[in-house]
């Protein structure tokens, strides 16, 4: 006796957040904040290189604020972007890759230049120029608030510079690499529990 | 047997018992008091009332060192860094070409270098003072922040260990595969992006997994009770006033002092 | 709710013309089931994978619409109400130890489902204290969950899900992943819960032998919906159509061995990697786990790699395949198979290490690198010397039956397949010493025929093959030495 089919569940496109929204959020801003400590764990060198001309550290902030773009892309919903940036800013403050409270401020900023994107857009379209766009508000979020924050005794010329290399690096690290990496692990079957999973780029 | 990063071994009997709300508390009033200004007065204020409070952390010197030595490393350079780019007034110190430093851009530099320094130490504070699950018991239970994010976000952290383990797990592996130990700077970067997103492959099974073993056990309802409870004491209170006395003193000192140098004037 | 009045009892379970389809998919993962179990039974829940046993126990749960949209056909009922109503009712268990632990301690850990059902403080820690009794878990409350053996942390799933008072007990393959002291551990636990509580009981297993003497009824279902065979396991299990179709679904059905052939010829040809006083470790400064190993690893040979858990199995493994520093002693290959390299296997490049000595790690995910099955079998030779030798590939993919698959994405692959599929991309490169990381681990009779015999025509053909397992049938099949491993020495013992 077949009663005709029911739909039920809860849908991955509403704006309310499931359990497994919370808790992939979470494990993925954790994972970004591992990723993030075997980067600079490889490449300590770096920071050394870049103190040379400090603002040339702008070019790599990016790898900073995948967490929140990302997080935005696979989570799709209110909030996701700044919750997954803040998180992974806690873990790099706990594992030791960057230090004190202040990181969650600058972690908070951050997710919030790429939310801002997302929630321009009313959280309906994610495709790759919306997360180029969103890698550079977080990018512009950064250079600026690490300049009031940071390096408010440098020249305005170095702040400057050091704006524009972050917004770069935004665009093309934080930007471009979420989403091929949202699209690679929609590939995998992975996100088969979220629209990201599912349907094409809107 | 995993490396847990998230203090095992809690030092500082004393700062255990306080609660983390009010340990958070005094932690970011002694932060926003720092982060408003940028001068040398402030941060020594801030850094010698922390080192004076070392001793409550139950850590030898060295042991703290082996754990805080890159915060000094990053502190000099951010130091480096502002004594470079900074406003260049003052007596010429060394001029090698382009790069110039002066006593003002050299003051300057110092000034960020303790601030980077003062900042960093309650973090330092928190963490080896504090258990996670309590951490996350006080803030849904006392700050009331959203008890199901509180303990997603505890569930997730449990797992940094891991994850680190299973990185280097996927090293191996891909080792295996041939992959891992080119020279050429493009195929390395090409590698650590891959194992990057292996990492990340795995995380994302391992929490659709857990989200639906915490859902089976009731987790994501309206209401819930709390097994442990979150408690405040007359320690906190002392805590609490600590802090805002550290804050209070470093912001005064500074302004008395006359280097008060508000970030956003 | 009112759990002062004492646990609720059994559940009782009816399925009618029960389906259910996920969003987004063609085919329905379970179609027209019915069948109803009275509070107390216990069932063991069998069938193809696909016959959609795994979407039936999350139903039942109560968790299958919470993440996922999807269809539903016909009603399922616990005590005559959805699941979706009856939060607590039913506890679910799943396979991986170690993807559901929540939280750091074991009292706390328990106590995460009481709390959730806004249990009161003091019942609580009550409920935490007899669940773990049940479960026969003698720890104290704030033992460190990442320190348990599989077992424990399947017995610690388990009482975390009897202190919500469950009147239905699910269990989805939780012994798929444990080594087989673990099973019994977990089996026995099972017992004495189902005893003291008498609780309802689905269990979904492969290994039908461990639980044929606790459950009373046998339910098997039809890969294309409805149900195959209902009855008693003595029944059910010894009836020639639903046995045969078991078997044929790669189930273990007890008393029935998959045809593998003959004793191996006992094996040694020359040396071609030596271990002498070798002593390995996991981390650079961390213990040793095994000391002074000496070993010859021969061609055409198979070694097995036995020992307790934690023991330093895949330390030593994963050591002699050059890919962990020794601690101590020397580790040689022999001139011929390393050729133009060092004569160090720790010291060689990717790309000479995965053309002389193949490793294949447990979870064969870990070990995927590119977009699809055809690219993977590539990948090897691509890296190795730039050309691919198509018709070497091709026989690759139909040996292992992947040749259906060459356009999937690796990580959608069935875990039997993902198996397959790690052993062709070691295979594709010809390595002649190949080492395998519990290659049967939680795998169905199927597969497991499948590997054995694709092993043991490699060791026919010349190969060494070393496989760290706790499976004595495999050891048995493969033949060949057996090097223990206990309280961090090793021993060779020849048949």
């Amino acid at each position: 006796m077949a009663t005709s089919p029911v739909r039920t569940g809860t849908s991955p496109t509403t704006g309310q957040w499931r359990v497994v929204d919370i808790v992939v959020a979470s494990v993925l801003a954790v994972a970004v904040g591992v990723v993030f400590f075997a980067w600079s764990a490889g490449y300590s060198g770096i920071s050394v290189l870049t103190a040379g001309f400090p603002p040339l550290a702008g070019l790599y902030s990016g790898c900073w604020l995948i967490a929140g773009v990302l997080g935005g892309l696979i989570i799709r919903k209110p909030g996701a972007a700044i919750y997954c940036e803040m998180l992974a800013a806690a873990v790099s403050a706990l594992i030791g890759t960057q230090w004190g409270l202040g990181v969650l401020l600058s972690g908070a900023i951050q997710g919030l230049g790429a939310e801002l994107v997302f929630l321009l857009f009313l959280y309906r379209r994610w495709n790759l120029p919306v997360a180029l766009l969103a890698g550079l508000g977080a990018g512009l979020a950064l250079g600026i608030s690490e300049n009031i924050l940071y390096n408010a005794l440098w020249t305005i010329e170095f702040k400057l510079l050091y704006v524009l290399f972050a917004a770069a690096s935004g665009v093309v690290i934080a930007g471009l690499l979420s989403w091929l990496a949202m699209r690679g692990l929609a590939r995998t079957g992975a996100l088969s529990s979220f629209a990201a999973g599912r349907t094409a780029d809107v | 047997m995993s490396t847990d990063h998230l203090t095992p071994v809690l030092t500082g009997r004393t700062l255990v018992r306080a609660n983390p709300v009010s340990k958070l508390f005094a932690a970011a009033v002694i932060t926003l008091a720092l982060m408003s200004s940028i001068d040398w007065v402030s941060a020594v204020v801030v850094l010698v009332c922390e080192v004076a409070l070392m001793p409550l952390l139950g850590i030898s010197v060295w042991g703290l060192f082996r754990r805080i030595w890159p915060l000094l490393i990053a502190a000099l350079i951010g130091a480096y860094g502002t004594a470079l780019l900074a406003a260049k007034t003052g007596e010429v110190l060394l001029q090698l070409g382009p790069v110039l430093f002066t006593e003002g851009s050299v003051a300057a530099g110092v000034a960020v270098g303790l601030r980077a320094l003062a900042l960093a130490l309650p973090g330092i504070f928190i963490v080896l003072t504090t258990d996670p699950t309590d951490l996350a018991d006080a803030l849904a239970q006392k700050l009331r922040l959203p008890h199901r994010f509180v303990l997603g976000a505890l569930a997730a952290l449990r797992l940094v260990g891991l994850l680190m383990e299973q990185w280097e797990s996927l090293g191996l592996a891909r080792h295996a595969r041939g992959v891992g130990s080119d020279r050429s700077v493009s195929a390395r970067i090409r590698n650590l992006l891959g194992q990057s997103f292996g990492l990340i492959v795995q995380a994302i099974r391992r929490a659709t997994r857990l989200a639906t073993a915490m859902e089976a056990r009731g987790f994501g309802g309206g209401t819930r009770t709390w097994a442990r409870e979150s408690t405040f004491s007359p320690l906190d209170a002392v805590v609490a006033g600590v802090g805002l006395l550290v804050a209070g003193g470093a912001v005064t000192a500074a302004v008395l002092a006359g280097t008060w140098n508000f970030i956003l004037s | 709710m009112t759990p002062e009045q004492g646990p609720p009892g059994p559940v009782h379970v009816r399925a009618r013309g029960w389906g259910w389809r996920h969003a987004g998919r063609k085919a329905f993962a379970a179609r027209g089931l019915d069948l109803e179990i009275s509070p107390g039974e216990r069932v063991l829940l069998l069938g193809a994978s696909g016959a959609g046993k795994s979407t039936v126990l999350h139903a039942l749960a109560g968790v299958l619409g919470a993440n996922d949209e999807g269809e539903q056909e016909g009603e399922l009922l616990l005590d005559g109400a959805p699941p979706a109503e009856a939060r607590g009712r039913a506890g679910l268990v799943l396979q991986d130890p170690e993807t559901q632990v929540v939280l750091a301690r074991v009292g706390d850990e328990v106590a995460f489902a009481p709390e959730n059902l806004a249990v009161p403080r003091e019942e609580i820690w009550r409920r935490v204290g007899r669940a773990l009794d049940d479960v026969g878990l003698d720890l104290p409350l704030d033992h460190p969950t990442t320190s348990l053996s599989g077992g424990q942390k399947q017995r610690l799933a388990l009482a975390s899900v009897l202190a919500m008072e469950p009147g239905l007990l699910l269990l989805d393959e939780p012994t798929a992943n444990l080594d087989p002291a673990g099973v019994i551990e977990v089996r026995d636990a099972v017992v004495r819960v189902l005893e003291s509580t008498g609780a309802t009981l689905v269990v979904v297993e492969h290994r039908v032998a461990v639980w044929a003497d606790v459950v009373d009824r046998v339910i098997v279902l039809d890969a294309h919906g409805g149900v195959l065979a209902d009855g008693e396991p003595g029944e059910v299990l010894t009836q020639q159509a639903p046995r045969e179709r078991l078997a044929a679904a790669g189930v273990w059905v007890p008393g029935w061995q998959p045809e593998i052939g003959g004793r191996m010829p006992d094996g040694g040809g020359e040396t071609l990697v030596t271990a002498r006083e070798l002593t390995v470790a996991r981390t650079r400064r961390g213990p040793a786990a095994v000391h002074e190993l000496d070993l010859d690893v021969q061609e055409a040979g198979a070694l097995s790699i036995t020992g307790p858990n934690g023991a330093g199995k895949s330390t030593a493994a994963l050591t002699l395949g050059g890919l962990l520093r020794p601690r101590s002693g020397t580790l040689r290959a022999s001139a011929e198979l390393a050729g133009t390299a060092d004569r160090d296997p720790f010291r060689w490049r990717s790309t000479q290490l995965v053309q002389r000595i193949g490793t294949v790690f447990q979870e064969p995910e870990h070990q995927f690198l590119t977009p699809t099955v055809a690219d993977e079998l590539e990948f090897g030779p691509l890296r190795v010397g730039g050309v691919v030798d198509r018709e070497r590939i091709a026989e690759v993919a139909e040996r292992l039956r992947l040749t259906g698959l060459l356009k999937a994405n690796p990580f959608t692959l069935s875990g039997g397949e993902k198996r397959r599929l790690s052993v062709a991309t070691m295979l594709a490169t010809a390595p002649r010493v190949l080492i395998l990381d519990e290659p049967t681990f939680g795998q169905d009779a199927l597969t497991w025929a499948e590997l054995v015999t694709l092993l043991r025509e490699l060791v026919e053909g010349g190969t060494a093959v070393l496989s760290v397992t706790h499976d004595a049938d495999f050891i048995a099949a493969l033949g060949g030495a057996e090097l223990r491993i206990a309280d961090g020495v090793g021993r060779v013992v020849t048949r």
